[in-house]
């Protein structure tokens, strides 16, 4: 676990960082480090230049003010322990709070982890159902994109060489009510599936839905399927098995598999965890 | 000091593991020190047409590049157990292999630079012509026609066929059995996983030709046999192995490895000191597995549940090339434990052990005997499937009588089983689990889909492993001998420093034989010292393992102060002017009988011992002495084991709700380490049944070749633990020990399997093979009889 030369430089703000990035072909941004940093060692990267951003202040805070605005560099820690977060978007929380172990939720952050998006990873899946809006800048400024435009395959996003994520930046849920239900890979802990449901209840009819998987897919995707089969039902067993239907039939261009957890399992598993997400959402 | 055998005092270990201060081998660094790193295998199977190591060279930092013709005068590595009475065909690692390699990670070229950085970097300058050769990973298709062949030496990959029993005899009991059950069976290839990865560094000295090594091992008197011996040649007394600070083992350790010699041929070579520290990558491809059991199974059984005849027939996968004992596992640590705590008056196993394109197969923690309780253990269960019987009924039936021990079971070939009482360790696990009110339990939860079960393993192993003359290559084939030694020696000042030949690398040693020593000697554990794990300063010792350091190491500590003890008095009676007939001994005081108001302390009588000033005619100054043991047999610790879970037939996933271990250890010295052994051992052997295995692919790379995908258990995967212990002294030695550092891997194993398939049951479950992860339990829900659309 030797990692290859690289040079490092500490960046104190995002433009310096994004002048480093555009000045250097193959620089990769640290965060937290703990996605880059195992890579490193495994020489699976060897990137020449290392912008270290883990320091820059203004990235970390969490704040609401009408929207959710959570720092890229807030660590999954501080995004689970938030009580702002909690009350925002509790999906979000929950999720962070089973994100590896207590060292890796110390110094992991949302950022690095969307901007690396490991499609097993909890974040991409959680924000997506969220809807939640990235922000990045880049040399040319700032801009935003929706989390379901940002995750464009395995291990690729939006990002362009020289940007990074600032934020992300969740809606006012009103009184939604959510859940993120995820089987865990017994050695990695990242998601053999992940579900995350966001719901907005009358009563006991769920209105209107927002249903996102990861884990099982090569990204973290929405249900549309899903989401339909739920709204306007009174999420009885019915509507869950309907809904179970659509999700396994919106992702079955995206399920992905290894030896240990093959594809049809995971693909069955979206169906049985998107209930189960349901179910802790409105319990 | 009284009680103290007996006694949870903390382990004295523990600040300085806790604080950091302990020295790993990684914390040694010598002055002028140099870094090696090694080229390994990309190919499960190769030959090596060429290397040019010219541009590595030429990198600065670079001290030098060698391939495995630069040690073409270093001797292969030793196998120093084979398995006994048969022909062996073992093939060995060399330092770095020449022609040929049998298995991805195998060693080719070896970097040596200033730093790690720059060995690493040059590692990819390497230029290796290959050719690759057709491989095979699976233990019972390497022995078909047509497959690829590893050495010419061992036709169709045979190692070895070993075989114990007669099978004629259980061929005859089988067709007389009233039921003949047939099964098969996989014990899956583990991954040690020490958190202490391996390691070696070694010094040279011109001036005398004197090595000294620090290495990672559980048997450093035996690294320096092997190695002086049978790899370089030269007199034992020409080297000093030290491990330091262990950080576990698990039986990877134990062995001798390509690496640690290297870096001695290397410091001999360049004229420097050479550190190898492995990386956790290495680990899992060059550091040795355990199990890797293809099994078949025939049970003879009469109606009644009394099982007759057990025949079995073992592929034993051994790896591309051979550990240091690799043989000697699935044949004497496994096919003569496979009657377990019953009596079966019929068994017959046959072994044969095979060469494959997989990392080397040795001990892992158990070695031989989880393998041996996984298959008696499912007996059990399968005989009361087939009888409609329940699972205690069938085990009660069968066990050997407690009033039968020392009981023969034939197949270990002259030991017999020391002490034992089967049933009441299972009536203790029945009480506290209530296993009538379980029963009922999960009849209810049936009625509404959910799925509770139960296992049980009741186990019988066997520790302390010697007698020499059983074990050794007469018998069982063992290249050496097994009995330990331990030198006591009284300061002056009444302070104790014990050295043993055993090797502590987690196992407490440093506290549990100060407890023995001090509660002999009448005074304060905190006036006993023990040192280890150096052949500059510590008796001859074989090593840790086979939970043997306790049951052999400490006897001969206990020995040893019996005769200070002896020598004590005698000098007491001087002193006192009294016969040492009459001289009695009693918490650190002797005096004579009736007058113990009249007495000397042993701090006085080591005093006088020492100062020698006032001795009897002919004594000796001093209280010191060295004792050796070799036991006239092994141990046989046992329990029952329990574990209860819930399936989620939905998922697969299975929950375990309790578990219950009741072992039988003989005496206990100390028992929050006995306690600590259970619990790492429970871990280990249901993180088998439930979720570690190592993956080869039909390439032989492994595909579970990090932490990422080799599921490591964490703590909040399992309940708290149900501990309770009976107490069976050891009749073979005068501590009454047995042996602690594997029950809980040999036992929990099967109970855990036991249990998921009782939750299944309904289902029509028969089998799942380990590690029953959630889509293995899953799939055979879906495609059982009854369990489609469940």
């Amino acid at each position: 676990m030797w990692p290859a030369n690289f040079e490092y430089v500490r960046a104190s703000t995002p433009a310096e960082a994004i002048d480093l990035l555009s000045q250097n072909d193959g620089a990769k941004l640290l965060a937290g480090g703990h996605s880059l940093i195992p890579a490193l060692k495994l020489r699976l990267n060897e990137p020449a230049l290392l912008v270290d951003i883990g320091r820059i202040a203004a990235l970390k805070s969490i704040s609401a003010n009408g929207t959710l605005k959570i720092g890229a560099l807030s660590t999954h820690a501080e995004v689970s322990g938030s009580s702002t977060v909690k009350g925002y978007a509790s999906a979000l929380a929950q999720a962070a709070d089973h994100i590896g172990d207590p060292a890796v939720r110390n110094f992991g952050t949302i950022g690095g982890n969307i901007a690396h998006a490991d499609p097993a990873s909890d974040p991409p899946t959680v924000l997506t159902a969220y809807d939640a809006t990235i922000h990045i800048q880049g040399a040319s400024g700032a801009r935003t994109v929706k989390a379901a435009d940002f995750f464009v395959d395995l291990f690729t996003t939006d990002l362009q060489s020289n940007e990074l994520v600032t934020a992300v930046e969740i809606a006012n849920q009103g009184t939604s009510k959510s859940a993120y239900a995820k089987l865990s890979h017994p050695a990695s802990r990242y998601a053999v599936v992940g579900v995350c449901v966001v719901l907005q209840m009358n009563g006991s009819t769920c209105q209107s839905a927002r249903v996102a998987v990861g884990g099982a897919t090569v990204k973290a995707v929405r249900s549309p399927s899903a989401e339909a089969a739920l709204a306007g039902s009174s999420l009885d067993s019915a509507a869950l098995d309907a809904a179970a239907s659509a999700v396994m039939k919106d992702i079955q261009d995206y399920v992905t598999g290894d030896v240990s957890f093959p594809s049809d399992y995971r693909h069955a598993m979206a169906g049985v965890y998107l209930k189960r997400a349901v179910r802790q959402a409105i319990s | 000091m009284a009680g103290l055998i007996g006694s949870s005092i903390k382990r004295r270990e523990d600040p300085r593991l806790i604080t950091g201060e302990a020295r790993y081998l990684d914390d040694v660094r010598l002055p002028g020190m140099l870094h090696a790193a090694v080229l390994r295998s990309p190919y499960a199977h190769a030959r090596i047409k060429s290397i040019d190591t010219s541009a590595a060279a030429a990198l600065p930092g670079v001290v030098g590049v060698f391939t495995g013709k630069d040690f073409a005068d270093v001797n292969p590595l030793p196998c120093a157990w084979q398995a006994g009475g048969v022909e062996n065909h073992p093939n060995t690692p060399r330092v770095l292999e020449i022609d040929r390699v049998t298995f991805t990670g195998a060693g080719v070229a070896v970097v040596v630079a200033q730093n790690r950085y720059v060995a690493e970097d040059a590692l990819a300058h390497i230029q290796v012509d290959w050719e690759p050769l057709p491989v095979v990973v699976d233990a019972k298709k390497a022995t078909e026609p047509g497959a690829p062949q590893l050495h010419e030496n061992a036709p169709n990959n045979i190692c070895m066929d070993w075989s114990v029993g007669e099978e004629s005899a259980v061929d005859q009991a089988l067709k007389q059995a009233d039921v003949v059950i047939k099964h098969h069976l996989i014990n899956q290839r583990l991954i040690p996983t020490p958190m202490e990865p391996r390691g070696a560094i070694a010094q040279y000295l011109d001036a005398t030709g004197e090595f000294t090594v620090w290495m990672t091992s559980q048997a450093p008197h035996v690294m320096r046999l092997l190695m002086t011996a049978f790899v370089f040649g030269i007199p034992e007394t020409k080297m000093r192995v030290i491990a330091p600070q262990v950080g576990g083992g698990f039986g990877s350790k134990i062995f001798l490895y390509p690496e640690y010699c290297l870096v001695a041929a290397l410091a001999r070579k360049l004229h420097a000191p050479i550190k190898w520290m492995e990386t956790r990558s290495e680990n899992y491809i060059a550091t040795t597995h355990g199990r890797d059991h293809i099994t078949d199974i025939e049970i003879g059984a009469k109606r009644d549940g009394t099982i007759t005849a057990l025949k079995v027939e073992t592929y034993a996968n051994l790896g591309g090339i051979l550990s240091t004992i690799a043989p000697g596992i699935p044949t004497t640590l496994y096919g003569r434990m496979l009657s377990g705590t019953y009596k079966v008056a019929n068994i017959y196993c046959k072994v044969h052990g095979v060469y494959t394109n997989t990392g080397m197969v040795d001990a892992y923690r158990g070695a031989g005997r989880p393998e041996a309780t996984f298959v008696i253990e499912r007996v059990a269960d399968l005989v009361a499937k087939e009888l409609k019987m329940d699972v205690v009924d069938v085990r009660r039936k069968n066990f050997i009588p407690s009033n039968e021990f020392p009981y023969d079971p034939v197949i270990l070939r002259g030991l017999k089983y020391d002490s034992g009482d089967y049933q009441k360790g299972m009536q203790r696990a029945l009480d506290i689990l209530d296993y009538k009110a379980f029963r009922a339990e999960q009849a209810q939860a049936r009625q509404q889909g959910r799925y509770l079960g139960i296992g049980f393993s009741s186990y019988v192993e066997i520790c302390g492993v010697a007698p020499s003359a059983w074990i050794g290559l007469p018998g069982e084939g063992w290249g050496a001998g097994l009995w330990e030694s331990a030198n006591v020696r009284v300061h002056l000042t009444g302070k104790v420093v014990v050295t043993t030949g055993s090797q502590s690398h987690g196992q407490g040693h440093e506290t549990s034989v100060a407890q023995v020593t001090a509660e002999e000697l009448g005074i304060s554990v905190d006036d006993v010292i023990v040192q280890h794990s150096d052949t500059l300063g510590t008796p001859f010792g074989y090593g840790t393992y086979g939970s043997r350091s306790t049951a052999v190491g400490t006897v001969a500590v206990y020995k040893s102060l019996q005769r200070v003890k002896e020598k004590a008095r005698a000098l007491a009676a001087h002193l006192l002017e009294a016969a040492v007939e009459d001289i009695v001994y009693e918490n650190g005081k002797l005096f004579v009988k009736g007058s113990p108001d009249q007495s000397k302390t042993i701090q006085e009588v080591a005093g006088a011992a020492a100062l020698a000033y006032n001795l009897p005619p002919g004594m000796e100054p001093f209280l010191d002495d060295t004792a050796y043991y070799d036991p006239p047999n092994c141990t046989f610790p046992f329990g029952t084991h329990v574990c209860v879970v819930e399936v989620d037939a939905e998922t697969g996933h299975v929950q375990i709700k309790r578990y219950i271990a009741i072992d039988d250890v003989g005496k206990v010295i100390n028992p929050m380490i006995v306690e600590g052994q259970v619990h790492g051992g429970i871990v280990q052997g249901v993180a088998q049944a439930l979720w570690e295995g190592a993956i080869y692919d039909e390439n032989g790379q492994l595909l579970s070749g990090t932490m990422m995908d080799y599921a490591i258990p964490r703590a909040d995967f399992f309940p708290r633990f149900e501990l309770d212990r009976t107490e069976t002294p050891s009749p073979v030695n005068p501590l009454g020990v047995k042996g602690a550092g594997e029950t809980g891997t040999i036992a929990s194993t099967p109970a855990v399997v036991n249990a998921v398939l009782d939750a299944l049951s309904p289902l029509g479950v028969e089998t799942i093979d380990m590690p029953m992860t959630p889509y293995r339990v899953w799939k055979a829900i879906n495609e059982s009889q009854n369990g489609g659309g469940a």
